[in-house]
């Protein structure tokens, strides 16, 4: 305590207490900007490929317009659900250590299925080309 | 903090049990919720995905899965969640960007349109796979 010189108030301004929030609050908003041109090209594109068997769901990844929009889809899906879970996750969880526990796991599934899937797409793309 | 104990009778902010419950408070919940049903339904979308590059057979376990009567009900919610989430999502954008939509009235207009939005889309979008 005695090594802090800054004031409650200085500690409070420009970024806030938790320093990172109003960049979290821009995020989640822009990620959601996106998702609201990707998302119905992605469920509606998707629909069609996926229900025409096998073949048409590959030859839907094939096409090197359906495969960039969808790996941008999931980077923007995965994302923004990182986002908002940490939100879920702070508000719910007061215990630090159960608290930090989950949002690293957050972390790890949503960076890991966005790695398994945007490399599943881009494996489709290539091994059709 | 010498006693955990309050000594005057101050009033309690109301909590969440004893609200009379309306549109906005139930859109505002049903945001929350749906955004979590999303997140963990990812892993169905994710694994659909990932079994196309597998090959056929993957791909056939995965679609039969989802096919199935647990699959479809799972499936309908995540449609419903998506859609609802999708039209709060814009209301959100519209309170935090333009910043109008606050009033009362317009604010609970809003709420009922956008779980009609979800169930008249999610209604839409399925007679599409099933009709098309």
């Amino acid at each position: 305590m005695s090594k802090q010189l800054r004031t409650p108030a200085a500690n409070v301004r420009g970024l806030g207490a938790s320093r990172s929030g109003t960049g979290h609050y821009i995020r989640q908003r822009v990620s959601a900007l996106a998702l609201i041109v990707l998302v119905p090209w992605f469920v509606m594109s998707g629909l069609f490929a996926m229900r025409g068997g096998f073949d048409s769901a590959q030859g839907w990844l094939a096409q090197p317009l359906n495969a960039i929009l969808a790996i941008l889809t999931l980077g923007a899906a995965f994302y923004h659900m990182r986002l908002g879970m940490q939100t879920v996750i702070e508000d719910y969880i007061a215990k630090i250590s159960t608290r930090q526990a989950l949002l690293i796991l957050s972390t790890f599934f949503t960076i890991g299925v966005f790695a398994a899937t945007a490399l599943s797409v881009l494996n489709i793309w290539i091994s059709a080309s | 903090m010498a006693s955990t104990q309050s000594t005057d009778e101050r009033p309690l902010s109301p909590h969440v049990q004893i609200w009379r419950w309306h549109a906005t408070m139930a859109a505002s919940i049903a945001h929350r919720i749906s955004g979590v049903a999303l997140y963990i339904g990812s892993a169905l979308i994710a694994a659909l995905i990932i079994s196309i590059a597998m090959g056929p057979d993957a791909y056939e376990t995965v679609y039969g899965l989802i096919l199935s009567i647990p699959g479809r009900i799972v499936l309908l919610g995540f449609t419903g969640a998506l859609t609802y989430h999708f039209a709060n999502g814009i209301r959100h954008l519209i309170w935090d960007g333009p910043g109008t939509g606050f009033s009362p009235g317009v604010a609970s207009m809003v709420s009922i349109f956008n779980f009609l939005f979800a169930t008249a889309a999610t209604v839409g979008i399925w007679a599409m796979a099933y009709f098309s």
